[in-house]
């Protein structure tokens, strides 16, 4: 397949192109989350994003908790945001780094106001933010503009030798346009780290890539109390037919394909700084992931799975892929891209792969995913340790 | 058809991407590196997504797939019989 060098998308304030144009209502805290759903509820269009956390979080945890905010709200899928928090100075800090992405943007303090009074101000601005985004056109934009990110899950073995292997031919095509992609899930190397570190650009990556891996496996052997068969692989990994972390990891890496290389780390919901593939140190649970790509400025996600994973993302959208037959029979509304004929040998790896460069074109200029039109909005912040 | 397929020619098991394989089946296998088949007669029942063994294994050895170790037998496996947790363990954690 000759592949498009342009998509349909939204140019934002920055630069940065978004394929989605989500006005979103974006709580600071725990606390907001009432005031943030009820202005979603009053303006019709808009999203809350609701979350649990945000309160007594200090030190890396906290700068964690903004970042990803922040990273929440600058998305280019995003138009403009409405803020809310209990009181206005965490308010403001997540505001302001937001406005400087050009986009509109507004926060409101709880504290001294109420529920009802923010509710009413809130949703003003969002009505405004609203009908103003609704104007906005999609236009040509370039290939190498769109951001692609991938996480597996509840992976079985036909995600080692079908969907992870389809986002791999993905990956080195796209790579080849230079367009910016991303993988991470720390836990999920292991017993491929070796591979890993020999596809990273030079030797001050494979250092910084080898650091993150060896500071996971260092948090886990203190923490753990099995060989983690009770989570890592899943109960579903295992259902699945996957035995060993080494077994669940060769798989999980197959989705950097056999020719991009690893050109650059980055640390939980931090922005890329150019085009290539990025590791990213995170977690490999679904949610936490996706939810950090949003934050680094991903627009679309690629989720290949095994056993049907059904998770998406507010504002990300999720495209999944699935090569096991039965799941694609028992679970067909979640699956975007069917890449099953892999194992029958019916379809090429390279084929699959332009299945699923069609279904991220079709995507990306519009295509609601599986995962949009079920309502799947899993936001899942990571934490870092205990509050204060 | 292809019931169960591998990934190097030198892996040790082999996964089943078909539903309903039972003893006595002689399974087809692809090896996906290289895309020619073999084939291994299976002794047990062995549910889509698991993996089939295609050697004789005894404890302690390296069960190898996508040509890399990814764990140690921990009781013994027969040419065409299942393995999974119950016989195979991480070398890991």
């Amino acid at each position: 397949m000759a592949i498009p060098s342009t998509f349909w998308g939204y140019r934002r304030e920055n630069g940065r192109v978004g394929v989605r144009n989500h006005v979103v209502i974006l709580p600071v805290d725990d606390l907001s989350n009432a005031a943030c759903e009820a202005v979603a509820n009053n303006i019709k269009g808009t999203m809350a994003i609701p979350h649990p956390y945000g309160r007594l979080q200090f030190g890396a945890d906290l700068d964690l908790h903004f970042r990803t905010l922040i990273g929440t709200g600058a998305n280019p899928n995003v138009a403009a945001v409405v803020v809310i928090g209990i009181e206005e100075q965490w308010t403001k800090r997540i505001v302001d780094a937001i406005a400087a992405t050009g986009k509109p943007v507004t926060g409101f303090g709880i504290e001294l106001h109420g529920d009802h009074d923010t509710i009413m101000r809130a949703s003003k601005a969002a009505r405004e933010y609203l009908q103003w985004a609704s104007e906005k056109q999609r236009v040509q934009c370039e290939l190498p503009e769109l951001w692609v990110s991938t996480k597996c899950g509840e992976s079985d073995t036909t995600s080692g030798c079908g969907a992870n292997p389809t986002v791999g031919d993905a990956f080195d095509k796209l790579y080849d346009k230079g367009c910016t992609l991303v993988f991470g899930e720390t836990s999920e190397i292991t017993g491929g780290e070796t591979i890993v570190a020999a596809r990273c650009r030079d030797d001050g990556v494979r250092a910084d890539f080898m650091r993150m891996f060896d500071r996971y496996q260092a948090m886990i052997n203190r923490h753990k109390t099995s060989d983690l068969s009770d989570s890592q692989p899943t109960k579903g990994n295992i259902a699945g037919g996957l035995t060993t972390i080494e077994e669940k990891a060769l798989g999980n890496i197959q989705k950097i394909g056999r020719k991009c290389v690893v050109d650059g780390v980055i640390d939980k919901a931090e922005v890329p700084t150019h085009a290539g593939l990025w590791f990213m140190d995170s977690s490999s649970a679904a949610a936490e992931m996706v939810t950090l790509c949003a934050a680094s400025g991903f627009v679309v996600h690629f989720f290949p799975t095994g056993q049907g994973n059904v998770i998406g993302n507010p504002i990300l959208p999720v495209i999944k892929i699935c090569a096991n037959p039965r799941t694609v029979r028992t679970m067909s509304e979640h699956v975007d891209v069917d890449t099953s004929g892999l194992l029958q040998r019916e379809i090429t790896m390279s084929e699959a792969g332009d299945k699923l460069l069609d279904m991220m074109f079709r995507t990306a200029n519009g295509r609601l995913t599986a995962a949009e039109a079920l309502g799947h909005r899993e936001f899942v912040l990571t934490r870092l340790y205990e509050s204060a | 058809m292809i019931h169960c397929v591998l990934h190097d020619p030198d892996d040790s098991v082999a996964v089943v991407v078909v539903e309903g394989v039972t003893a006595g089946t002689t399974l087809t296998g692809l090896i996906l590196d290289e895309d020619r088949t073999i084939t291994v007669p299976c002794v047990q029942d062995i549910p889509i997504g698991h993996k089939v063994a295609l050697k004789d294994l005894g404890v302690g050895d390296t069960v190898i797939k996508y040509g890399v170790d990814i764990g140690k037998v921990v009781a013994p496996i027969a040419r065409g019989a299942h393995a999974h947790v119950h016989n195979i363990k991480t070398k890991r954690w």
